[in-house]
């Protein structure tokens, strides 16, 4: 499945390190270039995030596909790509999303070696707590649900939480801990570098990487895309592929179309540096709280959206108070913790919690877009799966069930089930 | 922190509410076929500026109210009773 592409030129290497070590460190290039934008391109990526570079990254390596120009309004990895908390994994209970984010993370597996760079992928592990019986029940369902489909699950009893967590208040009266399920292949990445690898890759195979370069406007002949007005000027193109999530709405209206899509709010934190003390990914089952530590020390956690449509990339008071509330619960430890930082981004809610990489009504044009909460896990198999989707102008199996259309046939991947409201899901 | 004005109660915390989404849509007419019913169900205008859009006063006076809110800055320009027509537009 994996073709092997040839490697690229400019390697890093030991080797590479220790020469120009002795030779003042003269040699390295930038990572990408700035080009000027070309008039026209075989295929224009919107959006300079994860999901935009790994498809130009996978449009160039496995398709052969290298006139591409990736097009981003400001510098690239700055939106969501920037803003996520690092957790990698393939956790889910429905096929189609199994399919697809096991895809995911398998491509995470050998992503250092196809970029040659160190996106420091660590799989430490993921953890699901659960707090009573029912809950028990639904998680070793979705637990055998992957297995089934040849994905890593295990149930662990409280005792076996307990020798791998001891910092968690396994005996909480109010919320006891019955167990959890362990995906031990899910773990985290490093963000920024999944964005740089992507983007130096891209670059290096031929792909234009244009930033500073806002579409407003996507033009159609005939019912036929041939490209995208910006900020730069016109600049023509056979197909045009938006992975601008968050965002996918308002591309979406420059081409005439209307989304199952609400764009909402998700915040993050990260407190200060500590001691070793998480080395695993833990999400809480009675509340929307998930946690890891990273490398610098600092533990990262995240929780519910903020629950109103908003495009504000901040995030608001009454959030923050439910999440310290949450993480307390969790880990009553941490409530003499400061935190340092806090951030939101934005995410493209659809109705029912899972993406979309389709084709659209309109000839040439491709969307990407919908991640809800689970866009960083899946930006590998996001760009192999949009890569795929553009250069035959058919999905791939991994994504056939990814469409907008699946919600007018009555066939949503609701993951949830909360219904047609995205600030539920 | 949102301060939502309620036609009834004045201005109130956010938290005293709960959000139920876009209120420009509008349920058709039983025989108004399949697309019209996706439209009211699924899709949504999404924009990036002014909303209209329900909030339940649930912890005040258990109204649902309209309110124009913007998606960018978190203002708030008007808000309405649940029967009542929120002025025009916003600039």
């Amino acid at each position: 499945m994996l073709a092997r592409p040839e490697p690229i030129a400019d390697r890093y290497s030991a080797w590479r390190l220790l020469t120009e070590s002795l030779s003042s460190n003269r040699g390295w290039k930038p990572a990408w270039r700035k080009p000027e934008p070309k008039p026209a391109y075989d295929v224009i990526i919107v959006g300079g995030g994860g999901h935009g570079l790994a498809t130009a990254h996978y449009l160039a390596s496995v398709h052969g596909i290298t006139n591409v120009a990736v097009v981003e309004k400001g510098p690239i990895g700055l939106g969501n790509a920037g803003r996520n908390t690092t957790i990698v994994r393939s956790n889910y209970g429905l096929p189609s999303n199994t399919r697809f984010y096991e895809w995911s993370l398998k491509l995470w597996e050998g992503l250092e070696q196809d970029l040659n760079y160190n996106v420091m992928m660590s799989q430490r592990g993921v953890l699901n707590l659960f707090h009573s019986d029912s809950q028990r029940d639904a998680t070793a369902r979705r637990g055998n649900s992957m297995r089934l489909q040849g994905v890593d699950a295990e149930l662990l009893d409280r005792e076996q939480v307990r020798a791998m967590a001891p910092f968690i208040a396994i005996d909480n009266p109010m919320f006891p801990i019955f167990g959890g399920l362990l995906q031990r292949r899910g773990g985290t990445a490093r963000h920024d570098a999944v964005v740089w690898g992507f983007a130096r890759a891209a670059d290096r195979r031929g792909v234009d990487i244009i930033e500073h370069c806002e579409v407003t406007g996507i033009r159609r002949e005939g019912g036929r895309v041939i490209g995208v007005e910006t900020t730069r000027g016109f600049i023509g193109a056979k197909k045009v592929g938006v992975a601008v999530a968050g965002n996918t709405s308002r591309l979406a209206t420059m081409a005439g179309l209307k989304l199952p899509v609400e764009s909402h709010l998700l915040q993050a934190f990260v407190s200060e540096a500590i001691k070793p003390m998480i080395d695993s990914v833990v999400t809480f089952g009675a509340g929307h709280f998930y946690i890891s530590q990273s490398d610098k020390g600092g533990l990262v956690f995240g929780g519910d959206l903020d629950g109103y449509n908003s495009y504000s990339q901040r995030g608001n008071l009454p959030l923050v108070e439910h999440l310290m509330g949450a993480a307390v619960s969790m880990i009553p430890s941490m409530s003499r913790l400061r935190v340092l930082r806090q951030w939101a981004g934005i995410m493209d809610m659809t109705m029912d919690s899972s993406p979309f990489i389709c084709k659209t009504p309109i000839d040439g044009l491709y969307f990407n877009g919908g991640w809800c909460y689970g866009g960083f896990k899946a930006t590998p198999g996001s760009g192999w799966c949009f890569a795929h989707t553009i250069a035959n102008d058919a999905p791939h199996a991994f994504n056939a069930d990814l469409t907008i259309e699946r919600f007018r046939d009555g066939r949503m991947i609701d993951e949830r089930g909360a219904g047609p409201n995205p600030w539920a899901q | 922190m949102h301060l939502i004005p309620c036609p009834y109660c004045g201005q109130r915390p956010q938290d005293e509410f709960h959000y139920r989404g876009d209120a420009t849509v509008k349920r058709p007419a039983p025989d108004a076929g399949e697309q019209a019913f996706y439209d009211y169900v699924y899709t949504r205008e999404n924009p990036r500026g002014w909303h209209d859009e329900w909030w339940h006063h649930y912890a005040g006076c258990r109204q649902w109210i309209k309110v124009r809110r913007n998606t960018l800055t978190h203002a708030v320009a008007a808000s309405a009773g649940p029967a009542d027509a929120l002025p025009e537009a916003t600039p």
